[in-house]
């Protein structure tokens, strides 16, 4: 693995990770913090660890405020730490790439490309041949059920429909890990659904490695291999828990015990977070 | 369920369409406005034909003209003049004016003299351009560049800072090179944005132009108008004022258009 990911990475000096090498993400010590302007420093994030293996799906769930958003944007690359490392297949993290793909919570299709044309921007960028990118994007396209749709312009769909390109868009460029940020946290509920449902499929298929960031602890449950519940001020890992529960998985499974247990022990960790905040 | 609201109704209230006819005619019906009144305070002898005159005399002053070739020659002369000003103003602010948005040093560089000269009146420049350049075309061109570049420049510049963060970011995921972000993403999102300046800046050109050549000029429609003024030939200063607006409106026209054309996608 740690061969592929040197073969994948176009940069000089490969910088390789010293510790558990079928760790697909590590994050190691890491810490953010910020000046405020009132002239203290605000810890975003103390001293979180983490290791995602290869292939697994992971998810992130914690109050809003207890930096899960920025450790995704720490992993892309978007934004540097104050301390400690990230590694993404055996690479230190040193700005952004195409091996870490991101969905974002904000629509960010490119309004002036059709649904096609946003598909295959990062095939574009690493200079695919037209005939294999139509190939690649072809095949998400109907991954995604969007083919009726390639033609259009992202203002002609709807809010799911505009994530669904986003998934399409990052998983095209077969990043080594796919980073979501509360991607369907802006749709209504049945929609969310049904983009739950359509991400679990789509998953069966790729088995990408996966970390994905929400405040919903029935999406967590319902998607993730293993949640990491995080808490605020600073922020931090508070607590790891492993899924028990058998893929493939489908919505009704929100009403087994084994998920409503699972629930209630997350909303536990996350009520002591609310009252430490008094 | 609510009732259906009367026309009046919905005419007072705020943004609520109307059907197309109603504001068609209500568009028709002030233009007419505008010229009844004209027609009955010119015909009726109201206002004296010295200062105001009547709509046939202004179609004759057209009519004659035109014939001679004046016309034509004053109208080349002012759109030579716009186009060129317009042209060498826009061809450097737009690419000044994304870079002034897009990267943090460019800005802290440039923005503090840009607001200090835009706040300057640009008539105030044109004894200093004489002095300098004379009164040929390069002078009324200069008043031209000089009152449109700096808006364009900070608008444009606008127009690139409000540009989304997160598709800056997303195209980072995807691969992008900062060179990408620049081409393929500030870029063509700013197009929209762009060809918006364009068109506003461009009605400003216009009325530097006027104001150039009623200083210093030997043709355009504005000498035009100040050598009517000298012979008293109001028929001949309301030509002249109704042909910039025609233009005007022309080359606003065209602008809508290229958007429509080019950056349907923002519509």
């Amino acid at each position: 693995m740690g061969a592929v990911a040197a073969v994948r990475r176009d940069i000089q000096v490969p910088v390789t990770e010293p510790g558990n090498p079928t760790a697909r993400l590590r994050v190691d010590n890491v810490s953010l913090r910020y000046d405020t302007p009132s002239g203290g420093v605000f810890t975003a994030l103390d001293s979180v660890s983490l290791e995602v293996p290869d292939q697994q799906f992971a998810v992130i769930v914690g109050p809003s405020g207890c930096g899960k958003s920025s450790l995704l944007y720490l992993t892309a690359g978007l934004a540097e730490p104050s301390s400690g490392e990230i590694y993404v297949g055996g690479q230190r993290v040193d700005g952004p790439g195409a091996d870490r793909g991101m969905v974002f919570q904000s629509y960010t299709l490119f309004p002036w490309l059709t649904v096609r044309q946003n598909i295959e921007f990062g095939l574009k960028r690493k200079g695919m041949p037209a005939s294999e990118r139509k190939e690649v994007v072809d095949f998400y396209l109907n991954e995604v059920g969007l083919t009726p749709f390639a033609d259009n312009y992202p203002k002609q769909l709807s809010g799911g429909m505009m994530q669904r390109v986003a998934i399409a868009r990052a998983l095209a460029n077969d990043p080594q890990i796919l980073l979501m940020d509360e991607p369907f946290g802006a749709l209504d509920s049945q929609t969310r659904m049904q983009m739950q449902k359509l991400l679990l499929r789509i998953w069966e298929h790729s088995k990408k490695t996966v970390v994905f960031v929400t405040h919903d602890i029935d999406e967590a449950i319902l998607l993730g291999d293993r949640v990491y519940v995080m808490g605020a001020r600073p922020g931090r890992i508070k607590q790891t828990l492993d899924v028990p529960i058998q893929r493939p998985r489908d919505l009704d499974m929100v009403m087994d015990h084994q998920f409503i247990d699972m629930k209630r022990q997350i909303l536990g960790l996350l009520h002591d977070e609310l009252e430490d905040a008094h | 369920m609510a009732t259906q609201k009367s026309t009046l109704q919905r005419c007072l209230t705020p943004k609520v369409e109307l059907p197309a006819t109603l504001t068609l005619t209500a568009s028709i019906a002030c233009w007419v406005l505008v010229f009844g009144l004209w027609a009955a305070l010119s015909y009726g002898g109201v206002v004296p034909t010295m200062f105001l005159p009547t709509p046939g005399a202004v179609l004759d002053a057209a009519m004659r003209l035109s014939t001679d070739g004046t016309l034509g020659k004053h109208v080349l002369a002012s759109v030579e003049v716009v186009v060129i000003g317009f042209v060498v103003s826009s061809l450097v602010a737009v690419p000044l004016g994304l870079l002034m948005g897009s990267f943090r040093i460019v800005q802290a560089l440039l923005e503090p003299l840009v607001n200090f000269i835009r706040y300057l009146p640009v008539t105030s420049f044109v004894p200093l351009f004489i002095l300098w350049i004379g009164i040929g075309l390069e002078q009324r061109v200069t008043v031209i560049i000089f009152g449109v570049f700096f808006q364009q420049l900070v608008m444009i510049a606008d127009v690139s800072k409000g540009i989304s963060k997160d598709l800056i970011n997303a195209s980072y995921t995807l691969g992008s090179s900062r060179r990408d972000v620049v081409m393929h993403v500030l870029g063509p999102a700013s197009l929209p944005g762009i060809l918006d300046t364009l068109r506003v800046t461009m009605g400003w050109a216009w009325t530097y132009l006027v104001v150039a050549e009623l200083v210093a000029a030997s043709s355009g429609l504005g000498y035009m108008s100040l050598k009517a003024m000298r012979g008293f030939q109001v028929d001949v200063i309301f030509l002249a004022i109704a042909i910039i607006g025609l233009l005007g409106l022309m080359t606003d026209q065209l602008f809508r258009l290229l958007r429509l054309k080019v950056a349907s996608w923002a519509q």
